[in-house]
C-alpha cells in the first residue's frame, strides 16, 4: 500500500479541473443547442416538432454512455483529428442540449397562454415575443428542473473515465491502482462529487419549494 | 470520406448482443426490485418517529444522489471483499444498481405516502370498510397512482445505467459491445448498433409502463 500524498492529491485535483470544465462546456453548449431544441419543439411547423421529439427521444432512451462511445468513434469517421477532449465535449454537449430542450420546452408550456396572446395583441413580432415576453418567464419556472439536470451532467461526466479521458473518477481510478487503497481514493473522489453537487441539489429543491408556496 | 461500414461483422455476433441484452434486462430487473425494497424500507425508517433511524437514512439518500454511480460501483466493488464479502461482478452490480435505485425511490415513494389524504381515510372507516380493504383501496392504490410516472421513469433510468456496470465486467449487454469491438475494431458499428438496441428496450418498457397505467389505474379521481 502506498500513501496518498501531496502528490496524489495534486493528481486528483487536475482531474477534477477536467470535471469542472467539460461540466461547464456541457452545460453551456447544452444550453445554447437546448434554447435551440426547445424553441423548435414548441413552433408551429409539425416538421420541426417532430424531428426535435425524435432527437429528445433518442438522448433519453439510450445510455450516456453510450452516446459518448458513439460520438467518439463517430467523430474519428468524419476524417477530423480526434482530440479526446474535443469529442467527449461535444457528446456531453449533445447530451445537454436534448434534456435541456426537454425541461425548457415543459417550462415555455407552462407559461399562460394569456402573455402570448397578450404579445400578439400588443402586436410584438415572434422574436420580441419569445425574448421579452415568453422565455424570461419560462426560465424562472426551469431553475429548480434547470439547477437539478446540472447536478446530473456533473455526475455524467465520470462515465468520460470509461472512454479513457482522465478526469476526476479516472484520476481516482489511476491512483487506486498505484497506491491499492481504492476505499480510501474513491472515498476522496465521492466526498468531492458530494462538495460540488450537494449545495446544487440543495438551492434547487429550495427553489422549487419558494415556488410551488408562492404559487399557491 | 474513405471509410467503409460494416455492420456484418457486428451482426454475426448477434447471439452475443441477445445474451447480453438479456443480461442488461436481469440487471435491471433485479435492481429494480432490490430498489423498490430498499425504497419501503427506507421510506419506513424515514417516516418513523426516532431520529436515531431517519438520520442515516437522509445521509444515505443524499450522498448517493449527489455523487456518480460510477463511483458507488467501484466503491461497493473494492468495499464488498474487505469485508469478507466475495461475490461475482453480476451479483455486485445489482446491489450497487439496488442502492443507488433504492435512494430515488426511497424520494418518490415517501411523496406518494405524503399525499395520502386522511380525510378519505376517515371516510373510507365511517362507510364501514375493513382495515385491510381501507388500506388497499384508500391507501395503497392512490398513492400507488400518484408514484407511478416518477417511479417508472426512474426504473427506465436504471435500466440505462446498468451499461456502467460495464466498468466491473458485469454480464450485460455494454460488455457485450466491448468485447466485439475489441475482436472486430468495428468502434462505431458495434455501440451504434448497441445503442439502437438499448432505444428498442427502453421504448419497450415505456410501452409496457404504460398500458399496466392504463389497465390498472384507469379511474376518474373525481
Amino acid at each position: 500500500m502506498g500513501p496518498i500524498g501531496e502528490n496524489e492529491f495534486f493528481f486528483l485535483m487536475q482531474g477534477l479541473k477536467w470535471t469542472v470544465l467539460l461540466a461547464i462546456v456541457g452545460f453551456i453548449g447544452g444550453g445554447i443547442f437546448g434554447i435551440l431544441i426547445a424553441l423548435l419543439r414548441t413552433s408551429k411547423t409539425k416538421v420541426a416538432r417532430r424531428i426535435t421529439a425524435g432527437y429528445i427521444g433518442v438522448f433519453q432512451g439510450t445510455p450516456l454512455l453510450m452516446q459518448l462511445f458513439v460520438v467518439y468513434y463517430g467523430v474519428a469517421l468524419l476524417g477530423i483529428e480526434v482530440n479526446a477532449w474535443i469529442a467527449v465535449a461535444i457528446a456531453f454537449t449533445l447530451h445537454a442540449s436534448a434534456f435541456l430542450g426537454e425541461i425548457w420546452r415543459g417550462s415555455i408550456e407552462a407559461v399562460p397562454k394569456g402573455q402570448t396572446e397578450a404579445a400578439n395583441a400588443l402586436g410584438l413580432h415572434y422574436v420580441s415575443r419569445m425574448k421579452d415576453v415568453i422565455l424570461p418567464q419560462a426560465l424562472k419556472i426551469s431553475m429548480p428542473a434547470t439547477i437539478g439536470f446540472l447536478v446530473q451532467l456533473i455526475k455524467g461526466t465520470s462515465l468520460a473515465a470509461i472512454v479513457g479521458f482522465i478526469e476526476l473518477t479516472r484520476a481516482g481510478q489511476i491512483i487506486s491502482n498505484q497506491t491499492y487503497r481504492p476505499l480510501l481514493v474513491f472515498g476522496i473522489v465521492g466526498a468531492i462529487y458530494f462538495i460540488i453537487c450537494w449545495p446544487l441539489s440543495h438551492a434547487g429543491s429550495g427553489l422549487e419549494k419558494r415556488m410551488a408556496k408562492a404559487a399557491r | 470520406m474513405t471509410y467503409t461500414f460494416d455492420f456484418g461483422a457486428v451482426l454475426d455476433r448477434a447471439p452475443e448482443l441477445l445474451w447480453g441484452s438479456l443480461g442488461t434486462l436481469g440487471l435491471a430487473l433485479a435492481g429494480m426490485l432490490l430498489a423498490l425494497v430498499i425504497g419501503i424500507l427506507g421510506v419506513v425508517a424515514r417516516t418513523s418517529k426516532s431520529e436515531i433511524t431517519r438520520t442515516p437514512v437522509i445521509v444515505f439518500v443524499e450522498v448517493v444522489r449527489n455523487t456518480p454511480f460510477l463511483v458507488q460501483i467501484f466503491f461497493i466493488y473494492f468495499a464488498l471483499p474487505l469485508m469478507g464479502i466475495r461475490l461475482n461482478p453480476t451479483v455486485t452490480a445489482i446491489i450497487a444498481l439496488g442502492f443507488n435505485g433504492g435512494a430515488y425511490a426511497i424520494e418518490i415513494i415517501r411523496g406518494g405516502v405524503e399525499s395520502v389524504s386522511r380525510g378519505q381515510i376517515e371516510a373510507g372507516f365511517a362507510l364501514g370498510l375493513h382495515k385491510a380493504d381501507v388500506f388497499r383501496l384508500i391507501v395503497l392504490k392512490p398513492a400507488l397512482r400518484a408514484i407511478y410516472p416518477s417511479l417508472t421513469s426512474q426504473f427506465i433510468m436504471l435500466t440505462l445505467t446498468t451499461s456502467v456496470c460495464t466498468s466491473i465486467a458485469a454480464y450485460e449487454l455494454t460488455s457485450a459491445a466491448q468485447r466485439i469491438e475489441s475482436d472486430t475494431f468495428r468502434s462505431f458499428e458495434v455501440y451504434f448498433t448497441v445503442t439502437a438496441i438499448y432505444l428498442v428496450i427502453s421504448t419497450l418498457m415505456m410501452g409496457l409502463f404504460a398500458l399496466i397505467s392504463r389497465h390498472y389505474f384507469n379511474y376518474p379521481t373525481r
